[in-house]
């Protein structure tokens, strides 16, 4: 996978992830696959949720311990 | 405007009093339409907070001007977040302290009644739950059944009433959230009790709630006696308290009746169900006051809060206790239950002791809604 940016929102609560999410999505161009690090379980479903109303795509999401972590591809 | 907290407290008594409140629930849908807040006057829309980032313009048509509004999400950040752009906008504005998880953890004590030589019944609503817990004040000496995992506001209640907490029920193993017997029975060095079909080999210290068992509360005043009544677990067992009160436990509600599956045995304990309440608690006064354990709907609280019904009345109306055909009645309750609570099994293990769960995993876990009646 191509990963066009990493952002690192491990420790920040709700509704900083999307919003940090929200604001480096923002920088990509279309296609482009952004990979985000949480530690907020909310992070879970709120950016699925997220992610499909903005016309984007989740392609792969995963735990390793307490971190969350989800790839984006801009839409 | 700047923004108001609004405890989980104060939400509860505005719920109870029947306070018209317009909520804004910011949780993404799917848990919004799982559980939220519910009142008679509560009315409430959701759009998640993260709809909302770029501001609250395009959604300002769809909250009432004149009213306060209550902002609730999940923790609480969101809820701040969006607050404070209503405010901007000229709205009375409060958010939900603590969120979601704050309203699940909230306790509302409320005196049911007097009992034999001043003592005192009370019922712990916990409103966005439907758990129902109870203390019997006597004499310096209180007992409490079937406790939540907030175990703080029990041990705090005793201690403002003067009471040594002596003893510590569950009428069964309960499989829809944590239970705080043991750990106060532990904190106030009293006695945990269970029911022993509902306890095999659990790893710890318990002393057995048997048919027929009598605890007394303020030196013999009060007298607590164990009827077994299985239906919903193998050992679920019920207390008729000072004579006057049944304590039914997840058997029998204010307006339905318990589920025999969340062990997965409903065709085994089906029967049993039906014998509890079709026969035993047939024969019982019908001026019982009948607690249960649980409320599923707003409707079923009194003017009060409080979940109360006299055992007569519940012979006359609830749908539960009035299928006369046994088979019917089979059917019933095994062929159309509801979704089992979230985590059901899980909940199971770590009441039995087996598995263990910090408290923030534990508090996690009992989000969302109570599905232990069938109506």
């Amino acid at each position: 996978m191509n990963v066009s940016k990493v952002l690192d929102a491990k420790g920040l609560a709700c509704p900083m992830p999307i919003v940090k999410t929200k604001k480096a999505m923002a920088e990509l161009e279309t296609g482009e696959i952004i990979e985000i690090h949480a530690t907020d379980k909310g992070a879970k479903n709120d950016l699925a949720a997220w992610t499909a109303s903005g016309g984007h795509e989740l392609i792969d999401s995963s735990e390793e311990g307490d971190v969350l972590k989800f790839w984006i591809k801009k839409g | 405007m700047s923004i108001t907290p609004m405890s989980a407290k104060q939400l509860a008594e505005k719920v109870i009093t029947k306070e018209n409140l317009f909520i804004l629930d910011v949780r993404n849908t799917d848990s919004y339409v799982d559980w939220k807040v519910e009142g008679e006057k509560v009315q409430s829309i959701n759009i998640p907070y993260f709809h909302l980032l770029d501001g609250v313009e395009a959604v300002l048509e769809q909250i009432p001007e004149g009213q306060p509004i209550l902002v609730v999400c999940a923790k609480e950040g969101s809820s701040v977040m969006v607050a404070e752009m209503l405010a901007e906008e000229g709205r009375e504005v409060f958010y939900l302290q603590g969120g979601m998880k704050a309203w699940s953890d909230n306790l509302r004590p409320v005196k049911i009644g007097d009992l034999n030589g001043n003592g005192e019944l009370y019922q712990f609503v916990r409103l966005g739950k439907g758990c129902l817990s109870y203390m019997i004040v006597s004499h310096g000496e209180a007992v409490i059944i079937d406790a939540t995992r907030m175990t703080d506001v029990y041990l705090e209640f005793a201690r403002l009433k003067g009471a040594e907490i002596k003893h510590v029920l569950d009428t069964h193993l309960h499989a829809d959230h944590i239970s705080g017997g043991r750990k106060i029975a532990e904190a106030a060095g009293g006695v945990y009790w269970l029911p022993p079909k509902d306890a095999v080999d659990v790893p710890f210290e318990y002393e057995p709630l048997e048919d027929g068992k009598k605890i007394t509360v303020g030196a013999s005043v009060i007298e607590i006696q164990a009827i077994y009544s299985p239906g919903h677990t193998i050992g679920s067992t019920s207390f008729i308290v000072d004579h006057s009160y049944l304590l039914s436990g997840d058997i029998l509600f204010v307006d339905s009746i318990g589920r025999p599956d969340l062990a997965g045995l409903a065709e085994d304990w089906v029967g049993d169900l039906r014998n509890t309440l079709y026969s035993r608690y047939k024969k019982l006064s019908k001026e019982l006051v009948v607690l249960p354990a649980h409320f599923m709907v707003m409707e079923e609280l009194n003017e009060d809060g409080s979940a109360a019904r006299k055992l007569g009345e519940l012979f006359k109306e609830n749908h539960g206790l009035n299928i006369e055909d046994e088979k019917e009645f089979r059917e019933k309750v095994t062929g159309n239950l509801p979704p089992q609570p979230n985590s059901y099994q899980e909940f199971r293990e770590i009441n039995l002791g087996i598995l263990e769960k910090d408290e923030e995993e534990q508090r996690e876990m009992e989000i969302g809604p109570n599905r232990c009646a069938i109506r």
